[in-house]
């Protein structure tokens, strides 16, 4: 009694409610870096120790860049939430394995301190950060970015092109030929066994990863499969020698196109927020995609669409609104 | 496999403290302070003064309103106080204090027996207003004005709320374990009321001890007892008609638009009271639980009984608790004091430790969509609270049916950024409200 007494008035008040959940953002940033572990590790095993450096060099300076930029504005210090952390390393799994590591440090720059920081710092950004930084990276070393490795994809070839490379210089047939024949670049390009950006190659891994994320509530499901659906239907109607004469499997396959649609596409700053909406940004990054693939001057185009579509979300969030309880009849 | 409704939550439901506890009869309450405002509707005005004596059942506060309920003696004893005393949700309220003098006497003609079948509809609907019966789920609105619908309103369905979606509460669930038979007569009575046929007793399927006892005490009736996905807020009057009769109220509107009552089973059971034994709403079911509670009960407890003396029915504290909660932990009113007492919606108090209701710090929204993907409501929460922020709570009225929203918290539990968007959302309401009032102000000038 007398306990309770010497208690009074010191009960925290608040409004409802009054549990939350244990989700948080660095539950959540962490667990996104954990997915794309696999397919990074298999990039070590794949491409060397080049690789492993700049993974290493743009997940930490990206890390650094925040800290720098957070104690700069006088702001909290937030580097142990896992989202730079997450941006340099999906940054790095985006560049060529052979790429120059201060051009990863550059690239880790425009991605925190200008794509995130000058926007107003994480959940204020409108452009993927990641792939400004890649962006930025592309257009000043254009060299750089499409130097690939030697790479043996069957007993007779020796090439250092990526797939895209050879069907858009070269033509499918020479595509096929180059790994031996259709079932074998299948297998290729599913275990990753091809040239490509560091994390782009093991479709296997990467989709574990992302499948993983759809479990456990962290991506829509929608996302990716509209995205990779489109990009399927579309390269297959519009074929090299006519309608329906494309091959979807490579093209679904190939690029950068697994990784994006999983971790890069789902990225919840810079999508719609109601599911509607993301379905309507994955058809037109999908689409976007196989116009600049099909038709345009680069190889490659999921970073860019990517990047077209995270500009007009906020159009698509005002158009596509939730319907609200009681509006149906 | 019956639809449920779109969004809610999965929250911890923390009923193991006490399912399985019967209800206990509390001690007397050495004093009761009872508020002249247990419901929605107009305040009562105290009819008895300080030195008067009072017996148990007795009307000591009343009013003329037809949306008001009267107030009763829950005990015997002497008036020792009318004045204004701490309350759980309005802060402080006019009380009429009563000491205890351990006689439990009832005050003459209580109890008594009546023959319900023999009573006509305006009878029953005038004892359940002289017995002071208000809606027990928490709302407090008056029964007999919920139960006496505009003529053309027509009513066909009545559904018994008995979903319980609040974590920690399980008065509920005791009382249709242990008064099956006051319930099956209690649904009889309101469908008489209300002149309908059909009616649903909607159970969440957590407790399918509960779904049993009512199936069978229901077997052969037009009473049909269903369990429910347990999803909170299936409790949420809207939510339970959409999954039990598959009827949208439409924004803005009533149950009754769509030809539905609905009553929490804790009323009738004090409809059954009142209708059969003269008995008026004098005690209540409520959960004591919570972390911090060292033996969580079910008690039965007199009005105006001290949040202090309730709990010491349950040997008091384990630790000193952090937050004590009138109602469930999802939309509950934090209470600042034990000085406080029960009121006729009082359905569970929680004593929760630090660990309960670390809500962690406030971060910019990173646009995951969770909330929007819970909201009953369909509403983007996320962009009321960013509304909220920046202080446009016209725009969060005007284009983002801010009025829509039920307050539920199923937003607030599942955010990752732990931001305060109902808190948001209140702020743009009273804001809005205020700015109406003021415009109605100029043009009555």
């Amino acid at each position: 009694m007398s306990e309770i007494k010497s208690q009074e008035n010191l009960f925290t008040i608040s409004t409802s409610p009054h549990i939350r959940s244990e989700e948080s953002i660095s539950k959540i940033m962490w667990t996104v870096n954990l997915a794309l572990t696999p397919a990074a590790l298999f990039a070590i095993y794949h491409y060397g120790t080049s690789a492993l450096i700049v993974l290493l060099v743009g997940s930490l300076s990206a890390v650094g860049f925040e800290y720098l930029v957070q104690k700069l504005r006088k702001k909290k210090i937030t580097i142990t939430d896992g989202s730079a952390f997450l941006t340099g390393l999906l940054l790095a799994m985006c560049l060529p394995p052979m790429i120059p590591p201060y051009m990863a440090i550059i690239g880790s720059f425009i991605a925190i301190v200008i794509a995130k920081h000058s926007m107003g710092g994480l959940g204020y950004n409108i452009f993927n950060p990641a792939h400004i930084g890649r962006a930025a990276i592309m257009v000043s070393w254009p060299v750089a970015m499409t130097t690939w490795t030697k790479l043996t994809p069957s007993v007779d070839v020796v090439t250092t092109a990526t797939p895209l490379n050879i069907l858009k210089q070269q033509g499918y047939a020479n595509l096929i030929h180059t790994f031996g024949s259709a079932p074998q670049m299948y297998k290729a390009m599913f275990f990753g066994i091809r040239n490509g950006s560091i994390g782009e190659t093991s479709t296997v891994l990467l989709m574990l990863g992302g499948i993983y994320l759809i479990y456990k509530g962290y991506v829509n499901w929608q996302v990716p499969v509209f995205m990779i659906g489109t990009v399927g239907i579309l390269t297959w109607v519009f074929g090299p020698v006519g309608l329906f004469t494309g091959d979807p499997i490579f093209h679904m396959m190939a690029g950068g196109l697994i990784i994006g649609a999983f971790f890069m596409a789902t990225d919840m700053v810079t999508i719609p927020i109601t599911k509607k909406g993301q379905v309507v940004f994955a058809i037109g990054a999908g689409a976007l995609t196989v116009l600049i693939r099909l038709k345009g001057g680069y190889p490659e185009g999921v970073c860019y669409s990517i990047l077209l579509m995270n500009a007009v979300s906020p159009l698509i969030d005002r158009l596509i609104k939730p319907v609200k309880f009681g509006a149906r009849r | 496999m019956i639809k449920s409704f779109r969004g809610g939550i999965h929250p911890n439901d923390n009923k193991r403290y006490t399912a399985g506890m019967p209800i206990e009869i509390a001690l007397l309450p050495k004093k009761a302070i009872i508020s002249v405002r247990q419901h929605i509707g107009a305040p009562c005005s105290p009819i008895v003064e300080k030195g008067d004596l009072v017996k148990k059942g007795q009307v000591i506060a009343n009013s003329e309103a037809f949306v008001s309920s009267p107030v009763h003696a829950s005990i015997s004893g002497v008036v020792i106080d009318v004045a204004e005393y701490p309350h759980v949700v309005f802060g402080k309220c006019l009380s009429i204090v009563i000491e205890n003098d351990g006689l439990d006497q009832w005050i003459e003609g209580i109890p008594l027996a009546r023959d319900w079948e023999k009573l006509n509809e305006n009878e029953i609907k005038d004892i359940i207003k002289d017995a002071g019966i208000v809606g027990m789920g928490g709302a407090t609105f008056p029964t007999h004005v919920k139960l006496s619908p505009p003529k053309e309103k027509k009513i066909d369905t009545l559904i018994i709320n008995a979903a319980e979606c609040e974590p920690f509460l399980t008065a509920d669930h005791r009382m249709m374990l242990e008064y099956s038979e006051k319930i099956l007569i209690g649904v009889k009575i309101v469908m008489k009321v209300l002149g309908v046929k059909k009616a649903y007793v909607g159970i969440e399927d957590n407790k399918p001890d509960a779904v049993c006892v009512m199936q069978k005490a229901f077997a052969g009736t037009t009473v049909e007892v269903v369990a429910i996905p347990t999803k909170y807020p299936q409790g949420a009057e809207k939510m339970l008609i959409k999954v039990l009769a598959d009827r949208e109220v439409p924004s803005g509107s009533l149950p009754m638009d769509v030809g539905v009552v609905v009553q929490n089973i804790g009323t009738v059971i004090a409809i059954y009271d009142a209708v059969l034994n003269g008995i008026p709403l004098i005690q209540r079911v409520t959960t004591i639980s919570g972390s911090a509670v060292k033996e969580p009960k079910n008690l039965l407890l007199r009005i105006g009984t001290t949040f202090e003396e309730a709990i010491e029915n349950c040997g008091g504290f384990i630790e000193p608790p952090a937050k004590i909660i009138m109602g469930g932990p999802m939309m509950g009113f934090a209470q600042s004091n034990l000085k406080v007492s029960i009121i006729k919606g009082v359905s569970g108090i929680l004593g929760l430790n630090k660990k309960d209701i670390n809500n962690g710090t406030q971060s910019p929204c990173i646009r995951c969509g969770k909330c929007v993907s819970v909201c009953p409501c369909g509403l983007n929460p996320s962009m009321l609270s960013i509304l909220g922020e920046k202080d446009m709570y016209e725009e969060a009225k005007l284009e983002q049916n801010l009025f829509d929203c039920a307050e539920c918290g199923s937003c607030v539990y599942v955010c990752p950024a732990k931001r305060n968007i109902v808190q948001y959302i209140r702020y743009c309401k009273m804001k809005n409200t205020v700015d109406a009032a003021k415009k109605k102000e100029a043009l009555d000038k």
